[in-house]
């Protein structure tokens, strides 16, 4: 159980899907045009992507660029808020880590 | 025509921008956004090109509207301002220098710690709200709901609306608290029975005093305990009882985030910008709205933008303004004795509870460090020197230790190393 994007069919807004799709350590998820990144990994079923400096697993928690919780590597620049920047498709996403040699 | 430049396109700087402009100004308006509303008007991205208005599109065109806008210092009153993605490289650096800054900077989400916070799985009441509106995603399939204030209302509704199960919405405070502090009948009261209408609709239980003590899992919260507590927030042995969730949602309030205005130079008053009766701060030329002057909602943010935008082009807030902007003030202070904070949630930590989610200080660590002074309380625990610079733990920090919470951060938001080494400025 976890995260997911609510079908476009069952949503009352109305809206348009334009599939993209992004890879996450090479792996491909997809995902619509205007989702951030937090929100294509969540819908996706992952809820962490970066691990403290203890090993810990962290993902999304303000949701709003303050905590930077949910820092991640997008095509090669790392510290990048998942939640604040949308994705495009074809990003290559890196899981980080601020573990000593890591 | 005196220039006026507004950061922050919630409720206070729309309605700022719209005031200024009624007075005669040239209005600038940026935010890190890439759409105006802030986070009380989040909406789905164009793209999503969903059945939903549009506003703020004719008042924006008649001002200078930058999106995707991120100041990261202020000195005096030139603003530091970088232009394009959100923590991406080669952004575009400006510089502005206004006869006139109106903040409108807003509120992130305080909430307290417990046990088990920092699992992911665990999330802010604003970042499900802000999933759920911006872009239709549930944080979870069964959640949980919890904390203080009248906030874990919508966002109950918006996790509904993407269609999760919202297993309980807990508020900490005893009924007769909130009851007292919204005094019934109110002008809001409609607005209350639409939510516990929603509520009752799907079956969600809204129970008063209780609390999150401890949310559990490997590497994810896969449940969440949760307790009742007295009117001072103290836990009743005994009266424990475990959700299994995929979601956990809790706020207690929010927290301003005043950095630039700390930046400008401007008093604050336990962390809130301190403002004269039009919205002018301690500081010539610099006028303060919405939430970093005290939180209040959309409501009051709008109305004090308002007067301030009117003050900041020049121009003398009306009496009607000025007196929208009193009545919606009263109502928030009234809220605020509604849904405080309870001096004995502390009691629901561990020794071992992380408290700096970003350095990991546990509870313990900072109770030893405590009497050492705040700079070597900083040192020798670490907390509240990662990356969010105690964006999150500060206010934490600062009640378990005592002292005061210091907004100062030189760097307002992070720029990249090469993007500051960069001598080339970009001219509007």
């Amino acid at each position: 159980m976890s995260g997911y994007l609510l079908p476009r069919d069952r949503d009352p807004i109305g809206r348009t899907d334009t599939p993209i799709q992004i890879t996450v350590d090479g792996t491909p998820v997809p995902g619509i045009a205007g989702q951030t990144v937090a929100g294509i990994l969540l819908a996706a079923g992952r809820t962490s992507w970066r691990t403290t400096r203890s090993g810990a697993p962290r993902g999304v928690f303000c949701g709003i660029g303050a905590c930077f919780d949910c820092f991640l590597t997008v095509n090669g620049v790392p510290d990048v808020r998942a939640c604040r920047r949308r994705a495009a498709d074809g990003d290559e996403i890196r899981t980080q880590s601020r573990q000593e040699g890591a | 025509m005196t220039q006026v430049l507004i950061i922050g396109a919630g409720p206070a700087g729309l309605a700022a921008a719209e005031h200024a402009l009624e007075a005669g100004a040239e209005v600038t308006v940026l935010d890190q956004a890439d759409a105006p509303g802030g986070q009380y008007h989040r909406m789905p991205p164009e793209v999503y090109a969903a059945r939903h208005p549009r506003r703020w599109t004719e008042l924006l065109g008649r001002c200078t509207w930058w999106p995707e806008s991120t100041v990261w210092a202020l000195e005096n009153r030139k603003v530091h301002v970088l232009r394009g993605e959100p923590d991406g490289t080669g952004r575009r650096k400006h510089t502005i220098e206004p006869d006139a800054l109106v903040l409108a900077t807003g509120a992130h989400d305080r909430t307290l710690p417990f046990p088990g916070w920092q699992l992911p799985g665990v999330f802010t009441a604003g970042a499900a709200q802000a999933l759920a509106k911006g872009e239709r995603v549930a944080v979870g399939r069964r959640v949980l709901v919890a904390g203080a204030g009248p906030f874990l209302l919508p966002v109950a509704e918006s996790l509904l609306q993407v269609g999760a199960e919202v297993v309980a919405v807990m508020e900490a405070n005893p009924a007769a608290t909130v009851l007292k502090g919204w005094g019934f009948p109110t002008a809001k009261a409609g607005e209350l029975a639409r939510y516990a209408l929603t509520l009752a609709r799907h079956r969600v239980p809204y129970h008063f005093g209780r609390v999150v003590v401890e949310a559990r899992g490997d590497d994810r919260v896969r449940e969440v305990v949760t307790a009742r507590v007295r009117a001072d927030w103290s836990v009743v042995p005994g009266t424990e009882r475990t959700y299994e969730v995929d979601a956990v949602c809790v706020g207690h309030g929010f927290t301003p985030q005043p950095e630039l205005a700390v930046a400008a130079g401007c008093l604050l008053d336990n962390g809130f910008v301190r403002v004269g009766d039009d919205q002018r701060t301690t500081v010539t030329d610099v006028f303060a709205a919405g939430e970093i002057t005290g939180i209040g909602g959309a409501e009051a943010a709008a109305a004090e933008g308002a007067v301030a935008g009117c003050a900041a082009a020049g121009g003398t807030p009306s009496r009607e303004l000025r007196n929208r902007r009193d009545r919606a003030r009263a109502f928030a202070k009234r809220l605020a004795r509604a849904h405080p904070i309870g001096a004995a949630w502390p009691g629901w930590l561990h020794d071992n509870t992380i408290i700096c989610r970003c350095e990991e200080t546990t509870y313990g660590a900072l109770k030893d460090a405590i009497g050492s002074g705040p700079h070597a309380l900083k040192l020798g625990t670490r907390a509240g020197l990662g990356p969010c610079q105690g964006r999150i733990c500060g206010p934490t920090v600062a009640e378990l230790c005592g002292g005061a919470e210091r907004h100062h951060r030189p760097i307002v938001q992070p720029i990249r190393l090469g993007e500051l080494a960069d001598p080339k400025e970009t001219h509007p």
